[in-house]
């Protein structure tokens, strides 16, 4: 499949050395997203960078991709300094990044159009690779006639014809409903083993930890905040892998293992790292869902304790959400995540038998105890005579900590949690938080 | 087609800042040198040996033909200017503090008031030849043209998706195969409906810059538009009716052959990913799509076009071209800015002293309690318009048979040229015996009503049915479901609509406030025959002065009631 015996193959595709990037935030300061990554790809692997959303993966297969610079550190490709795209590169994006006023063909030929291919190769080359993906007979359809499966395919098809050295993917599945990524990952990893792919290597960014398993020989798990690769996993099963055996199950179990250690709230550091306190960042997520979550784990067959990746299968959820929605369980204290498994505090036992006005006020009670943010509102909200604030006070004091985007999603987050509490509410319009609930 | 091309530049902030008056000042300034030099000139304009116009209407045609390719000529040339000014307003950030705010006070600047130093410079460069007086013409019409064009290209650039950015950067694509391949096609449905809009407002320019009268030389080219001004001058009711006929075929034709098939065709780049569900159809591009020799003859001539964006073109890759001045990108910016400023200001200084050489202060005073008069007019027709109208539109608009009919029509009047109409409205005044200063001002809106129409219509059909049928089932009736239903739901369609309405109306001031019909002249106290009386004198301070005056009464008004309406219905009222 892959001149492995090649001498020259094993020298590096991608070199990266102590790349670190970085943002500006509103007041100035920096925000780390990547720190001290170091990379080495070969050919004939396929490597998985896994983590959490804004873990920074994205932007790490970006630098790679010549389309965001690092801020230090040295990206090398193939003993060359990365400015600009590189040839040899190629892209599958998670959104498909298909245009939608060209047809299949062309835009599968548009990867052939700057590399000086003459018209008829570029028709052959173009033909070869639809039909390599499956999509013959597709050629004159516009992409908005496809499904999300077939448009992703004509990604795929775009990025092959060119013939690249590595193909770079960006979440290729997470667009797509479970039965069509599961669909396409077979079939594009049917035809690596058979070697019918033109590419020496695959990088992969995904934050579904069954996908990586499934398809990549090497995993780096990245941790966030700053993003930085925690660990480096092996695989060695043979294509094909099955999902439900034991020694796939026992990989999948120690990455979510892995993967929730590090979800313990770390301090908060000098350095604004979004930690405890007022700079935690916290995700959106629904009051339904927590509670729906709350009673899932309750019930049988659980009974207070759930295997994650059990658990996500059952409730068709991603890793991805589902860390998010036990995190935010465990910041309530109404559960506990450890070793992989989430197990319910004695709260969030109680929390599940209540009614509705008593669970208001149990989550209402936690909200005030403890989410810094809320509690601050709140005292800021009692002690002014006029029992209303502005959400800009509040959302520059999150800015010290985290993002502009991570503030908004903060606040949204606050806002959605206290109406369900009936803690105070908050006036779109106008911007501003107050005591006043309308009677 | 929807409506649902945001109207011009609305994505800037709202209150007017300095680069607002450094625009005004630029652009004022650089009008003033134009007009100075026409000045200087002070030759008189040399008179055209071009035969004069016949009020035959067998000769019609001809001069409908003469008109239409004006509107050609200047549409190519708008289009032309949208692609270099939007690029280079999107692609380069310094370039952007300038260019956008000064298309900003472009597109308030009346249009009609520019014809008098056009014309002058124009027939200066080429004395004695009618391609001066032609390209006068062609550039009131552009100039009516091709600010909205520009600021719909510019919002595209913006907001092109990221993913497909990095694609074509992944992808290696040249900048100019980028452009053909990425920014056009995604700014093409925004720029097919602004450069329509911009056709229809057309019509109304180049019926008024046909025959153009400064100082002593009235300028006459073949058109219908000159054609009306002779009726007029010779009191001829039956050719003025002759004239509205051609100029409602010259439309039809105009939209059947041209229009129609482009903004199917243009359906392709739509951007959303589904199909959708009722797809704009035209007969003649169907014809092309299905007739095997058609076919073969468009893929022909799209090949070759395709081809020339494919081509290399020797230039230097410009996103790679970097300038090392080893100075911080702040002080350069620091530098940039002053250079604008002190432009501004030095061309502010020569606009005032331009000024100053005839007028006081008690002329900006008469200027300015003019404009008051116009900006009454304006509000008070926009509001009896939107009285009529508003409910009118809602009650086809939720007819879908009826809509489908109307639709077509209420677009056609839109883009009717209303100022053929206006001597049958002086016959009516001088024979009833009116006041001037009221039965004038309806004219200002005849024309440009008809965009509050059409969007209510287009509104009253977007409504959703479930909504609908959510206010029947709870017995919403009477002013309650116009409160609480359907003004809400139609109000972002409403505000677009009367934006362009009120933005034309201010423009057609200028043609409005004084009317003629022979040698009986009626006169509306107000802005727009301030500028009008101006130019006729070839009273060039006073022109500028009028529109100074105006272009800031414009921007103003813009910013300080429309604008928040946009943004107040865009944030909070659009369904969906």
């Amino acid at each position: 499949m892959l001149d492995v015996v090649n001498p020259s193959a094993n020298a590096a595709l991608i070199d990266l050395k102590n790349v670190n990037r970085s943002f500006a935030k509103a007041n100035g300061d920096e925000l780390v997203v990547l720190e001290n990554v170091n990379l080495t790809i070969k050919s004939g692997e396929i490597v998985g960078l896994l983590g959490r959303s804004g873990s920074g993966k994205s932007t790490l297969l970006r630098i790679i991709a010549g389309l965001v610079k690092p801020s230090s550190g040295d990206a090398v490709c193939r003993g060359e300094a990365i400015d600009g795209p590189p040839r040899g590169i190629a892209m599958v994006f998670q959104s498909f990044a298909l245009f939608p006023w060209l047809t299949v063909l062309e835009n599968v030929e548009l990867g052939l159009d700057a590399l000086g291919v003459a018209k008829p190769e570029q028709r052959k080359r173009a033909i070869a690779a639809i039909d390599l993906i499956g999509l013959d007979g597709f050629e004159s359809a516009y992409p908005k006639e496809l499904s999300g499966g077939m448009r992703q395919r004509v990604g795929f098809a775009r990025a092959l014809v060119v013939h690249p050295d590595l193909l770079l993917m960006d979440e290729p599945f997470s667009a797509l409903d479970v039965l069509t990524a599961e669909t396409l990952r077979t079939d594009i990893i049917d035809l690596w083993v058979e070697g019918r792919l033109p590419m020496k290597s695959v990088l992969m960014v995904t934050h579904n930890i069954e996908e990586a398993v499934l398809m990549c020989d090497r995993i780096l798990v990245f941790s966030s905040n700053p993003g930085r690769i925690a660990a480096e996993l092996k695989v060695d099963l043979p294509h094909p892998r099955k999902r439900l055996d034991p020694p796939f199950r026992a990989l999948v179990d120690s990455i979510y293992a892995r993967m929730t250690q590090r979800a313990e709230p770390r301090p908060s550091s000098s350095e604004g790292i979004p930690g405890t306190g007022v700079g935690m960042v916290l995700h959106p997520v629904s009051t339904n869902i927590l509670a729906g979550l709350i009673e899932a784990v309750a019930a049988a067959p659980f009974n207070g304790r759930a295997d994650l990746p059990v658990l996500a299968d059952r409730l068709q959820m991603e890793a991805d959400e589902l860390f998010h929605l036990s995190e935010a369980l465990q910041l309530l204290r109404f559960g506990i995540l450890s070793e992989g498994d989430f197990l319910l505090s004695e709260a969030g036992r109680a929390f599940a038998d209540l009614d509705t006005d008593a669970r208001k006020r149990m989550f209402s009670q936690h909200l005030i105890n403890y989410v810094p943010i809320i509690s601050l509102i709140r005292r800021v909200l009692d002690e002014r005579p006029s029992h209303s604030a502005p959400a800009a006070r509040f959302r520059n004091e999150l800015e010290d900590y985290m993002s502009e985007d991570y503030a908004e999603l903060t606040l949204e987050t606050v806002i959605s949690w206290a109406r369900y509490a009936e803690l105070f509410a908050y006036d779109e319009k106008a911007e501003m938080f107050s005591l006043e609930n309308p009677n | 087609m929807p409506n649902r091309a945001p109207p011009t530049a609305l994505g800037r902030a709202l209150a007017p800042n300095l680069f607002d008056l450094a625009a005004l000042a630029l652009v004022v300034g650089i009008l003033v040198i134009v007009a100075y030099g026409a000045h200087q000139a002070d030759a008189p304009l040399t008179v055209l040996d071009s035969t004069p116009i016949s009020l035959d209407p067998r000769s019609l045609p001809e001069y409908a033909l003469r008109t239409t390719l004006r509107m050609l000529a200047a549409i190519v040339a708008s289009l032309l200017f949208t692609f270099v000014y939007a690029t280079l307003a999107a692609k380069s950030r310094r370039a952007e503090m300038v260019l956008i705010p000064v298309l900003d006070i472009l597109q308030s600047v009346p249009i009609l008031g520019f014809l008098t130093f056009t014309v002058v410079f124009f027939m200066n460069l080429f004395p004695g030849r009618v391609i001066g007086a032609e390209l006068a013409s062609v550039f009131a019409i552009f100039t009516s043209q091709a600010w909205n064009m520009t600021f719909s290209m510019y919002q595209s650039l913006r907001n092109v998706p990221k993913d497909l950015e990095e694609a074509t950067q992944s992808f290696h694509l040249s900048w100019w195969r980028r452009f053909w391949r990425l920014d056009v096609p995604f700014a093409m449905p925004g720029l097919v409906w602004n450069t329509m809009m911009s056709m229809s407002g057309g019509w109304f320019f180049v019926v008024a810059s046909e025959a153009i009268t400064v100082g002593d030389t009235t300028v006459t080219l073949p058109g219908v538009g000159a054609y009306v001004a002779t009726a007029i001058k010779e009191q001829n009711l039956p050719a003025v009716g002759y004239a509205v006929l051609a100029m409602l075929v010259v439309i039809i034709i105009y939209d059947q052959l041209l229009f129609r098939p482009i903004v199917a065709w243009a359906d392709k780049f739509r951007f959303e990913q589904t199909a959708s569900a009722e797809a704009p159809t035209s007969w003649l591009l169907n014809l092309f799509r299905q007739t095997r020799f058609l076919r073969t003859l468009a893929s022909r001539i799209s090949g070759a076009v395709e081809s020339t964006t494919r081509i290399r073109l020797p230039l230097p890759d410009f996103s790679r071209l970097k300038f090392n001045f080893n100075l911080s990108p702040r002080l350069i910016d620091a530098i940039w800015i002053a250079m604008i400023f002190g432009g501004a200001l030095w061309l502010g200084l020569i606009v005032v002293q331009f000024i100053g050489e005839t007028l006081h202060w008690s002329d900006v005073q008469t200027a300015l309690i003019d404009g008051f008069y116009t900006l009454i007019r304006v509000t008070v027709l926009i509001a009896i318009a939107s009285a009529i109208w508003v409910p009118i539109g809602v009650w086809i608009g939720l007819r879908p048979a009826v809509a489908e009919k109307v639709q077509p029509i209420a677009q056609f009047l839109a883009a009717f040229p209303a100022n053929i109409l206006f001597p049958a409205a002086v016959v009516l005044i001088v024979h009833y015996g009116l006041n001037a200063n009221i039965w004038l001002s309806p004219l200002m809106v005849l024309g440009t009503q008809w965009y509050i129409l059409f969007n209510v219509i287009a509104g009253a059909t977007a409504f959703p049915g479930d909504l609908k049928e959510a206010a029947t089932s709870f017995h919403l009736r009477g002013w309650k479901w116009w409160r609480y239903v359907i003004l809400p739901g139609i109000f972002p369609y409403y505000i677009t609509g009367a934006i362009t309405a009120s933005g034309g109306s201010w423009n057609a001031a200028i043609v409005a406030e004084v009317a003629s019909w022979g040698d009986i002249k009626l006169h509306a106290v107000g802005l727009g025959s301030y500028i009008a009386k101006a130019t006729e004198d070839g009273d060039f301070q006073r022109v500028v002065l009028g529109i100074v005056v105006m272009s800031i009464y414009v921007t103003l008004f813009n910013r300080l009631l429309w604008r928040p309406l946009y943004a107040y219905a865009e944030n909070r009222l659009r369904l969906g």
